[in-house]
This record gives C-alpha cells, structure tokens and sequence, in this order.
C-alpha cells in the first residue's frame, strides 16, 4: 500500500467517477454516497503521504516501471504532499456544499468533480511535464463541465470564453513542450534541471523560447496579470462549488511554474515576475471595487491574492519563498469560502441574488451576514485569521530596503486596503441595506453549504494557529525547490540508461 | 497566566450573552458582567507585582520565524489602561441593559462589546510588536460591528465603514511601521525597546517608522486631519459612544504614543510633530464643538479636542508630561463617559438630543441634570472637580516646555481652554436651564436605576478625584514610569496649588466662556455664516465613489469580454514570451539537412494551402467551412503517411470522419443562414499570418535541429521489454501509459459534459425553443434510401472484422485500441445514418455511459493487476500464449490496456452523438421515430 502511495490520488478518483459513470448514470444517492466515500480514502491517502513526505523525504513514482526519464515518473515530497492534502481536504469540504445545492442542478455533478480532483491530484504529483500537460487537460475540461452545470446563458457565455483561451493555451502548452523537448531531448522535470546546463547556446533559444512560452501558460492558469481577464467571469459565473474547488487551479498554475522554472529550468528566483505581481494586485483590488456582484467580487478577490502569493513567490531565498506557499494555502481555503458564501447568497436572495444592492430582508441574513464578516477578514489579511499571517509572514520576508522591496509593501498594503473598502461596500449594500418590510418568501441557506463555509474560516484559523510550523514546514519545502539537488538524485537515481 | 486569561476571558465569554439572552435580558447582562469582573479581579489581583516593578509575563511561541509570539505583560500603563477598560466596561453593560429597547437583540450587542474589551486590553497588555496589531485591528473591527449596530439606518452603515476605512488603513500603515521597527530593533518585544533607542535612531528607516506609527495612532485616536471620523461614528448607540469612542478606543493611539515614548518622544520630529497635530487637533475640536447643537456631536468634538490635548502633552517630550497626560486620559475617561451617559438618558427620555429644541430639562429630570451638570463642569475644568486637576497638570507643563518657548503653545491652549469651558457651560445651562422646551407629547423623567447608576459611579468618582487627586497618583506613577522607562520626580497631585498663571489662565477661561454662551445666539449667527463647513464624510465617500467609477472603468475596458481581444492578447503575450526567450541563445544553425521536396509534397501543400485559403474566404458559411476543414486534416494524414507515419494517418483519419460527422450534425442546431463575414478582415488576417508563419517557423527550426531525443532507448526496448514490434503504440500504451490513461479520461470527460450539457437543452426554456422550431427546407422524401441502408447492415460485420483486426495487430503494426474505437464508432455512425436512430439504438442494447465507464476500469484495472504482484500502475507483462491448432500467439497485458482505451473512446464518441441524435428527435425532424426496417411490409410513408 505504501509503496504505492503516489499513485493512490490519481486512481481513487477516476475509478470511482469510472464506476458512478458506469453504474448510477440515474441515481444521485449511489453516486453521493461514492463520492463520499472516495472523498474519505483521498483524505486517508493524502494523509498518509503527507506523513510519508513529513522528514523530507522524496517519493518517486515510476510508472510502468520504467526508469526516468524514459517512462512518467511521479514525484511526492514535502511540497506535493502538502498540495495533495490542501485538494482532498476542500474536496470533501465542498462536497457538503455540493449534495446540498448543486448536484441535482444537472447530470454527471459527481463524476465530474472526482475527475477534476483527479487533474488536480495529477498535476501536483507528476514530474513530467507532458504528463503535466495531460492532467492539464483533464482538469480543463472537467472545470468546464463544472461550469457549466445547471446551465444558464451568463454562465454558458463565460465559460465558452474561457474554454477557448484555455484551449489555445493548451496548443501553447503543446508547442512549449515540442521546443523544450526537441532542445533538451526530455519531457522529465529532473532530467532536465541535469540538462540544462549542458545544452550548447546555440540551442539555448529553442528550450527558452520554449520555456518562456510554458511561463506564459502557467501565468494565464495562475491568472497574474495580463492574464488574468479570463478568471472573474467565468469563475463569478459558475456554479459557487465549483468556482470554490477552483480556488485550487490557479494555484496549481503557480505550482506549476515554481517546479518548472525553479527545478526544470534551474532559475535562481521568479524576481523578473515581482512587477507582474504588483500588477495583478492592483487589478485585483480594483475589480473588487467594481465588481456588480458577490461572485464576480471573489473572482477579483482571488486575483487579488494571487498577486500576494506572486510577491512572496518571487523571492530568492527560502524564507520568503516558504511565506509564499504558507500564502498559497491561505487563498485557497480564503478564495474557496468566499465563492461558497457567494453562492450561498445568490441562494437566499431570490430577487436580487448575489448583486451588490440592498434590498428585501431575507432569511438567514444574520448567520450569512456573519459569516461575511469573517470571509471578509481573512480576505482583505486581517488578525486573527490566517489572512493576516499570511500578509505578515510575505510583508516580513520582504527587504524594504531594496527599490523593488519596497514597491511590494505599498503595493500589498494599498491593495489590502482597497479589498477593506470594497468589501465592507459590499457588505453593507447586502446585509444592512435590507427594507424590514416585506421579506422574501426563501428557505434559509442550505446547511450543507454553511457547514462547509464554516469548516473553511475555521480551516483559515486553524492555518493561522499552526502557522509557526506550517511556516517551517513551507521553508523547507521552499528549499528543496531552490536546491532540487535531492529532488533530481532520488528521480535520476536508480537504473537510468545512457 | 492570568494576563493571557484577563484578555481570553472577554473574547471567549462573548459566546455567553448570545446564548443567555434567550432566557431573557437581565440574564444576558450577567453573562457579559460575569467575565468582565472575573478579569478586573484577576487583573487587580496583580497590583502588588505591577507596583512593585516586576510585572508578570507570558510568552507562548506562535510563529516565532516572523518573531510573532503570544506575549502578554502586565506592567503600570498596562495595567492602568486595562483598569479603565473593565472598569468603565462594567458600567457600560449595566446602563445598556436599561438603554436598548427590550426588542433589540440585546445578547449580541454584549458580544460585541465583550468582544471589543478583550481586543482592547489585548492592545494594552501585548508586549509584541506584531501581536499588538493583531488587537488592534480587532479593536476597529469590532467597533465596525458596533457602529453599525443600527443598520438599518444610513447614517449607521456609512459611519462604520468610514471608521473601519479610517481606523483599518491607520492599522496597516501601524503594521507596516511595527514590522520595521521590530527589524531595525533586533527584537520583536515592546519592552526591550526603550533599551534599543539608539540603535532605532541611527537606523536610515527611523523617519519612515517614526510616520508609520504616528499614522497609525492619529488615525485610531482621530487626531487632525483624520478626526471626522469620530463624529460620524456617534451614529453608534449611545453605550458605544460611551465605551469606544470617548473611554477606551481612541485612547488606544493615546496609549501607542505613550510605548514608544521612550524611543522616540524626545526627538525633534516627535516634538514637532506630535505636539503640532495634538494642538491643532484640540483647538479644532473644541472650536467646532462649540457650535454644535447635536449633543453627541457636540460630546463628540469635545472628545476629538481632548485627545488632542493628551497627544499634545505626550508630545511635549518631559516625563512630567507625560504625567499629565495619563492623568488627562483618566479624569476624561470618567467625565466623557458620564456626560455620554447623560446624553443618553436625555435621548432615551425626550427621542432627541438637539439643543434648539431642548430645554429647562432640570424641572423634570432633576437627579440627570445634576448629574449632567457636574460632569460637565469638570469638563469645563471648574474646581472641585477631577476636569480641574488635569486642566492645570496640564497648563503646568505646557508652560514648562522646551519648544516653541512655551508661549505660542500656552496661547493656543488658552484658547483651546475658553472653547471647552464655553462648550461644556453651554451643555448644562442649554439643557437642564432656562424655559422648558420639550418634544410633543413626551413627559420625560428621571430614568430608572440602570440608567442613572452607572453615570452616577463615575460622577462620585469626578469628585472624589478632584477633591483627592493624591487617591490616584500610585496608578499614574506607576503608569507614567512604564511609559517613560523610569521612575521621575512626579508632580505632586493637589487640588490646590496656590495662585498662579494656570489659575488665572482658568479664571479668564472661565469668564469668557461663559460670556460667549451669554452672547451665544450672536456669536454662532456670526462664525456659523463665516465657517467652510468641510464634511469628511462626504468628501470620503465622493473620493471613494470616484475610485469605484474609474475602477469601474478601467476593468470593464480591461475585462471586455469580447474574446477576440482576450485572444489577441494571448498571442502578443506569448508571441513577445517567445522572442525573449529565443534571444538568451545565440548562434543557431540548421543542422540538418531538409528533406527534398517531390512533385507528391507539392500537391499536398498545394491542395492543402488552397483549402486553407477557401476555409478563410468561406468562413461565414458553416457548411463550406466544416466540409473544407475536413479536406485539410485529409491532407494532413497523407502527409503523415508520406512521412511514414502510418499510425499517426490512420489515427488523423479516423478523427477527421468522426469529428466532421458530428460537427455536421451540430450544424443541424445552428441558424440556417450565414453568419456575418468577420468585420475587420485585414486585422485579422495580420494577425493569423504572423501566428501561423511563427508557429511554421517554429516547427521548421525544430524539424532541422539535431537535439538529444529518448528514441534509441524505445527502439530497442520496444520488442524485448515492451512485447510489441509496433514503437508507436508501445509507447502509448506502456511506456507513457499514464498519458494515454489521462487522455481517454479526458475524452471520457467530454463525452460527459456533452451530455450534460445537451441534456440540459432538453429541459426548461431551450425545449420549448426545440419544440417550436421548424427546419426551414424541404425535406427529402425518402430519407433513408433503400440501398443505403442494406449496404449499411451488410457493411456491418465487415467492419466490425476490420475493428477487431485493427486492435490486435496494434501492438505490432500500425493500428491499436484508439484507431480501431474510431473505426467501430464510425461502423455504428453509419448504421445510424443508413436507418436512424431508434432502429440503431434499439441494437446497441448497452448505454454509452456504460462503455465509457467500463472502458476505464478495464484500463485503470490491468494497470493495478500489476499492483498487486508488488510492481508499480501499468508495469506490463508479455508473453506468448500457445493456442492448440494455431501455436503460439504474442500476448502483452498491455492489450488489456489497450482494450479500456477501445472501450471509453468507442463510449465517448457514440455518447456525442446519441445525445445530439436526441436533440434532433426533440426537434421534430429526425425521421426515426418509426424504426426503418426493410423487412417490415410497409415502409416509412408517414415519414414524411
């Protein structure tokens, strides 16, 4: 079982979505009761290799058997396991949601969230970078079957969009991996960190044209900016469950790219994307100013963070870059707990929905109005969530003394205080600006998807809680992805033909 | 221990009076007192260590990377800062049982304010630089949620967001400055500081820190220019105003100012500027104040000036200053709470507190005008009262300071003083004097006890004080000494410090004061008609709804949502990602030589070039446009064969019939007419060229590089470890089995999502559009020719021969698992197309979702077998297998792979297209309803 332990994350979700599909094409109780329970192994499994992981130790994973870098090898250590655990713990948090709003909305709600789990998982673990193309792929057209589910034409439109850029990214993806592999002679991310450094300048253009152009399919999956403009409306349209679990595929863009530039490329730093960063920031925080509604405001909320996480992820020095990851984790469970609370709203609000308007008083407005309060703390970075942590552990790694360093603070500390301004509009435009008279005929939120709002902001205080660790923990994790020394030994190690 | 309990008690115990409000109102004012007074007797339960000098510490590790711990002292200034929290809390809760009305929800306004107390002692007992933020933020937070108490008021919401705006961006600017500090230090704890300073100074980030902070406490204690904050926040209920923003909340700058005292409060920058922004903020506040007829408004100003007055006196850069400001912050403390106490009850009894239609209110409010009336005296600063005590204190040192010579400051301060004398006589005489002038139909009284009692502690406490002001002077010593960093000859406190220039100052205060509410009428008709009137409100709240326009322009311009840009800016992005990265090498040359170019090449490039060329010109109409993709991929594939590619042709046209197909079907649902041509043809052609000559360039440079590859390696294990002769599909279906494991996935996804997806357009809105509508052309009478159909059925099994033959021979010849589920997809597609759908579905007995299914188990279970003999997913395993009459037959497990890749793509594609046939029934236009059979005696006549 444990050796195999890799490899677990992958197979769980598709064999169970391959049974729903097969068996309970029509029955919804067989397919939640599956999906509950593939949710609990993936949590036993996750756990478990994160246990496996915890020493720093480096798991590798050859399929098939066959030695790197000739077969996919897949790779679990610190950094991956943690990323796995992060996956299957919203997974099964969000199927509360799912069970209660959404899964009788349309067809096929529960296969396709495993196979997305499945993407998600797949991505995190391969060290291969075709591979990673592959899971690219199955996690793109499983987030467009989530987003489209239950239909709807604003819902439909924005998606469309987004399949399309998506998929020209895709062929981007697909080119990047030609050049990168026609220079390089590998597909394997270890394989080609020992490479790199040997290829003759005369073909060093191919592999960073090629690289370059793999940076740019990750930046537009991990929406930083000028790429961002796909992310708020089709997430802000989505299904809420859905754009919650989404929270997790920019961040496996940005996961992506550390692994890729940092070990495959050998880069010393992402320091060339900091003014990128500062950008994606700003954007973020001003389309949270504007944003028409709640959904679309946690699409701008998300980009947002996604521009903290970019400036803790562009240092050179593991500290800072560990802040980062301590900070990736946090905009995951923040992004995921306000798209749920979106959802939530757009579920009370029969006439309005989740528009940033008062109006009639509507049932659990109160429990809601709370719960915004907190989702609203931990996005804008205030104590004693883990928001704040996260903004202190980036702000505290940050030399100011530097041009750029200083740039960062004004930038993260203008842009909290922008999401400040904008959230606390919108929520006294939802939650204090109702007419006492005349409440709208609504059941309350369902109970599955406060749950899982609650057990998000308590996730977000707990991530708080244990931040000394987590940040040591991320350190390390960091470190390895600086030095991948051991990274490429334990891949390259044993039986490779030459 | 105890100092982590004082702060938990208040957080945690908020859950209380929620809980017990349900049994009634007194019960949940008990549950908000009960924590409260545990953590005052805990906390004096220290006096002894806190005056002896050795105050209790608790340090627990949070993240002691950033220098971020649980660490909590209890030294003097905490300590005195933490006495009037609780004290003063307690009487808050008691005076808001009798204040709010009995269908409020009382439990969660005592959360609240629970919640709020333990923040605010968790900023004054913090000794860590970063947890002392955390507190403070939680202060302003906290005082959103009570601003803001009354939301269905405007005035409720908007005041609490400008106080969270205000007060949230001090806190960052605070948290910025703390953060520094704390680096520059060396050390993250506020009581190691005082002992640093001469490290802090020498460090070039001094300034930036020094502005940071100050930032920070102006903001929170609404000094000048950030003071229109406070009033605004007077739309909270009046225990609130009492509480938060007169005792205890904007001291908290007060009390900022007071740590870093020792550190920074006698540089020149600290004198200046401190000291400046504390005696405009005074004169202001007190000016404004003085016109004011609102009574919280006028309270409100008041307090803005007397925090100026403490922040000047911090300012001043003398321990004996510092002195009198920590006794200013207490004797303000117990009047300013009394007095909003009083307005309070005034409000609560008439439903107004607007000094123009109020009056005389001592003929039927007695006990409250007295009350009222001393209170305000001492505010005033008239003797015997504590206002008198600190008024002097406080002349004292001004005249005693070292900057500005002491007499521009002693000027301002005069003024200052005969403004606040005249506010505070014009309170008391205004409202409890004169003719009684009351609201219609209400007969006010004196309230009852829960009401009158809290305020009359603390005016018991205004006189005390000021007749004994020596009762207090061990808790000041001690928290001036925290606060300085030393123990300092203290002024000695008297009511009576013989004749003088403060008495006199006083006298003429005093004199003026009241001749000015004499003259008062004349006196506002004049500076009320000269005054600018400059609402911070409103200029915050246009500044904001300025920002939120142009947020609002700049991304719905960047956020178009028109996808030709967003693609456009796609290809800029990588096209420039693709030169940067091009130009870290250098020196590229070809470095094979081009394959020579024959006569069969140039016909392939040239009809494949020509249907390119008429897929541009013809790309509105659809039809055209499928038909003539179609003919690409053709020339694709026999491209691929010519380059001996034969798995790769076979596999391109096979996709090619399936996807046009099915893309024909599609057009069945679209409009039947053109769309519009593209509008900017030019632009688009530019842009398509340069992407399609980079994309061929690119492809060039790669196909005439000579780089490392892998393929040696598949060469030659292929046959001896893979069991196959047929390099292609090894690979595919052992070497990288896990890609193609993910990729009949992915296919198996879309087949999902194309169900679910047409599924829903069976239902709701997009049936009935279905139902309505009506194939604009004639049809063919005979939709299912004779002859189509019996070639079809007798086709069937010949193609299904070619299906299992296709998939056996792949791992050894070109062929395998995909090829032949196209294949076998087409076989039924034409069945479908020969006799439709219901005598097609009729005998294909199985769902596609079942195939689909099923196929990836198959897959995903052969590469577990493995598994479970101890070898990793998808190790395969051949051999040869010997067959009685025929010998011995070449077997790979990964054949069973390769039969969950026939099985889910098989599934994939007739799912498609069983869901679009479906569409198509809905429509009314597919003729299958009636099952076209030969065989049957009748055929189809109706089915016209």
């Amino acid at each position: 079982m444990n050796a195999h332990l890799p490899i677990l994350p992958v197979l769980i979700p598709v064999l169970s979505a391959a049974v729903m599909v097969a068996l309970s094409r029509q029955d919804l109780v067989l397919a939640r009761v599956l999906s509950f329970i593939a949710a609990a192994a993936q949590l036993v499994v996750a756990l478990l290799l994160f246990a496996a992981t915890g020493e720093g130790e480096i798991l590798v994973y050859r399929l098939g058997d066959w030695p790197a870098p000739y077969g996919i090898a897949l790779v679990a250590d610190r950094l991956s396991a943690a990323m796995v655990l992060l996956t299957a713990i919203l997974g099964a948090v969000l199927l509360l949601h799912a069970v209660c709003a959404w899964d009788r909305r349309g067809r096929h709600f529960h296969p396709l969230f495993q196979f997305q789990l499945m993407g998600i998982y797949g991505a995190f673990l391969t060290g291969d970078f075709f591979n990673l193309f592959v899971f690219f792929e199955v996690m793109l057209i499983a987030s467009y079957g989530l987003m489209v589910h239950g239909g709807g034409a604003a819902r439909l439109t924005n998606a469309l969009q987004y399949m399309v850029v998506n998929l020209i990214a895709s062929s981007l993806f697909l080119f990047a991996v030609a050049l990168i592999y026609n220079a390089a002679g590998t597909l394997n991310f270890a394989d080609l960190a020992q490479r790199v450094p040997t290829i003759p300048s005369s073909d060093r253009g191919i592999l960073m044209a090629g690289g370059t152009l793999l940076c740019v399919v990750f930046l537009l999956k991990a929406a930083v900016v000028p790429l961002q403009f796909w992310l708020p409306g089709a997430y802000g349209h989505a299904p809420g469950v859905a754009a919650a679990l989404f929270a997790l595929l920019s961040k496996v863009g940005a996961y992506a790219l550390l692994r890729f530039a940092l070990v495959g490329l050998g880069w010393s730093s992402l320091a060339a994307l900091e003014p990128l960063a500062w950008l994606t920031l700003l954007a973020g925080a001003l389309g949270v100013l504007a944003a028409p509604s709640l959904g679309v405001l946690a699409g701008f909320a998300s980009i947002s963070s996604i521009g903290v996480l970019f400036v803790g992820l562009a240092g050179a020095d593991a500290a800072r870059l560990g802040a980062g990851l301590y900070y990736l984790v946090h905009s995951t469970l923040a992004g995921a707990a306000l798209f749920v609370l979106a959802d939530l709203v757009r579920s009370v609000r029969r006439e309005e929905g989740d528009a940033l308007v008062g109006g009639r008083e509507f049932s659990g407005r109160a429990l809601l109005g709370g719960l915004f309060f907190l989702v609203a703390i931990v996005t804008v970075g205030l104590p004693p969530l883990s928001g704040f942590v996260g903004k202190l552990a980036v702000l505290r790694n940050i030399p100011v003394t530097v041009i750029e360093g200083a740039a960062s603070w004004v930038f993260v500390l203008m842009a909290s205080f922008l999401l400040l301004l904008g959230l606390s509009r919108a929520g006294s435009r939802v939650f204090w600006k109702t007419q006492k008279d005349g409440g709208q005929a609504s059941h309350g939120p369902a109970a599955g998807g406060v749950a899982a709002l609650a057990l998000l902001l308590a996730g977000t205080l707990v991530w708080a809680l244990v931040a000394g660790p987590a940040l040591a923990y991320f350190t390390q994790a960091a470190q390895a992805l600086l030095e991948p020394g051991a990274y490429v030994q334990a891949v390259m190690g044993a039986g490779v033909y030459r | 221990m105890s100092a982590s309990a004082i702060v938990a008690l208040p957080l945690l115990g908020a859950i209380l009076p929620p809980l017990f409000a349900r049994a009634g109102r007194t019960p949940a004012l008990l549950a908000a007192l009960a924590p409260s007074v545990v953590a005052l007797l805990l906390l004096w339960g220290q006096a002894a260590s806190v005056f002896s000098g050795v105050p209790e510490e608790v340090r627990v590790p949070w993240v002691p990377a950033l220098g971020l711990e649980w660490a909590l002292r209890i030294d003097g200034l905490g300590f005195f800062f933490a006495s009037l929290i609780l004290a003063i809390g307690i009487l808050i809760f008691i005076y808001s049982r009798g204040y709010l009305a009995g269908n409020e929800p009382i439990g969660t306004f005592y959360a609240y304010l629970l919640l709020f107390q333990g923040a605010m002692l968790g900023v004054v007992l913090a000794d860590n630089l970063l947890l002392l933020p955390v507190f403070w933020e939680l202060t302003s937070l906290s005082s959103f949620l009570l601003i803001g108490f009354w939301c269905h008021l405007p005035d409720g919401r908007r005041g609490a967001r400008l106080a969270l705006a205000i007060t949230g961006a001090g806190g960052l600017a605070l948290l910025a400055g703390l953060i520094l500090l704390g680096e520059v230090a060396g050390t993250y704890r506020l009581s190691e500081l005082a002992a640093r300073q001469e490290l802090i100074l020498a460090s070039p980030l001094a300034p930036a820190i020094l502005t940071l902070i100050l930032l920070g406490a102006f903001t929170k204690s609404a000094q000048f220019p950030f003071h229109f904050w406070l009033p605004h926040a007077m739309a909270a209920p009046t225990p609130v105003s009492a509480y938060l923003h007169s005792a205890t909340m904007v001291k908290a700058g007060l009390y900022l100012l007071a740590r870093v005292w020792p550190v920074f409060g006698q540089t020149d920058a600290w004198v200046v500027w401190v000291t400046g922004i504390g005696a405009a903020t005074m004169l202001l506040g007190a000016t404004i104040a003085l016109f004011k007829d609102d009574l919280k408004a006028l309270l409100a100003y008041s307090t803005v000036s007397h925090l100026g007055l403490v922040t000047m006196l911090l300012g001043l850069g003398t321990p004996t200053a510092v002195f009198a400001a920590m006794l200013h912050v207490l004797m303000h403390a117990t009047f300013k709470a009394a007095l909003f106490m009083n307005t309070g009850i005034v409000d609560h009894e008439t439903g107004l507190r607007d000094l123009r239609r109020l009056s005389g209110l001592a003929k039927v409010m007695p006990l409250t005008a007295g009350l009222g009336t001393l209170a305000a005296l001492s505010m005033a600063g008239v003797p015997p009262l504590n206002g008198f005590v600190s008024k002097e204190a406080m002349l004292v040192e001004v005249l005693a300071a070292r900057w500005g010579g002491g007499w521009p400051l002693w000027g301002l301060v005069g003024l200052a003083a005969i403004l606040s004398a005249a506010y505070a006589f014009r309170y008391f005489s205004a409202l409890f004097f004169g003719p009684l002038r009351l609201p219609e139909g209400r007969i006010p009284h004196d309230p009852p006890a829960l009401l009158w009692g809290p305020p009359l502690v603390l005016v018991v406490a205004v006189v005390v004080l000021g007749l004994w002001p020596s009762l207090a002077e061990p808790l000041l010593a001690a928290a001036s000494a925290a606060a300085v960093g030393a123990h300092a000859p203290w002024p000695e406190l008297a009511l009576w410090h013989g004749f003088g220039a403060p008495l006199v100052v006083s006298a003429v205060a005093f004199v003026i004061g009241a001749a000015m509410v004499w003259h008062y009428r004349a006196l506002s008709g004049r500076v009320l008609a000269w005054a600018l009137p400059f609402d911070g409100r409103r200029a915050f709240f246009s500044a904001q709804e300025w920002l939120v326009r142009g947020a609002h322009r700049l991304i719905a311009r960047v956020h178009s949502g028109v996808l030709g840009r967003y693609v456009l800016l796609l290809a800029v992005v990588s096209l420039a990602a693709l030169a940067l990265g091009w130009g870290m090498g250098e020196g590229w040359r070809p470095q094979r030589a081009p394959t020579p170019m024959n006569g069969l090449g140039l016909i392939f490039a040239g009809v494949g070039l020509a249907a390119i060329g008429l897929v541009v010109r013809w790309h509105h109409k659809r039809l055209r446009a499928v038909l003539l993709t179609g003919a690409v991929g053709l020339v694709v594939s026999l491209a691929f064969l010519h380059a001996s590619a034969p798995d790769l042709a076979l596999t391109q046209i096979s996709v090619e019939a399936v996807t046009t197909v099915l893309l024909l079907l599609m057009l069945f649902f679209l409009p039947q007419h053109d769309t519009e041509p593209v509008a900017k043809p030019r632009g688009a052609a530019a842009a398509s060229i340069l992407i399609g000559s980079v994309v061929g360039l690119l492809a060039w440079v790669m196909m005439r590089n000579d780089g490392p590859n892998l393929a040696d390696y598949f060469w030659s294990r292929s046959v001896s470890e893979g069991g196959g002769s047929n390099v292609v599909n090894v690979i595919l279906v052992d070497f990288r089995g896990y890609d193609t494991f993910g990729e009949i996935t992915v296919l198996g996804i879309a087949a999902l999502v194309i169900y679910a997806l047409l599924q829903g357009m069976q239902e709701g809105v997009a049936r009935e559009h279905l139902h309505a509508w009506r194939f604009p052309f004639a049809l063919s009478p005979t939709r299912h020719p004779l002859p189509f159909a019996v070639t079809a059925r007798v086709m069937l099994p010949f193609l299904l021969m070619a299906v299992f033959y296709i998939f056996f021979r792949g791992h050894n010849a070109p062929g395998g698992g995909f090829i032949a589920a196209l294949l076998l997809a087409l076989a039924f597609l034409i069945q479908y197309m020969a006799s439709g759908l219901s005598w097609t579905m009729h005998r294909m007995r199985l769902d596609a979702h079942v195939w689909i299914g099923t196929g990836l188990l198959v897959a995903g279970a052969t590469g577990m077998a493995a598994m479970g003999l101890g070898a990793p997913f998808l190790r395969s395993a051949h051999g040869e297998v010997h067959i009685p009459g025929i010998g011995p037959v070449p077997l790979a497990s990964a054949m069973g792979f390769d039969l969950g890749v026939l099985l889910t793509v098989f599934g994939a594609v007739t799912l498609a297209l069983v869901q679009l046939a479906h569409l198509g029934q809905l429509a009314g236009f597919l003729p299958s309803r009636t099952p076209m059979d030969p065989a049957r005696p009748k055929p189809s006549e109706k089915e016209g």
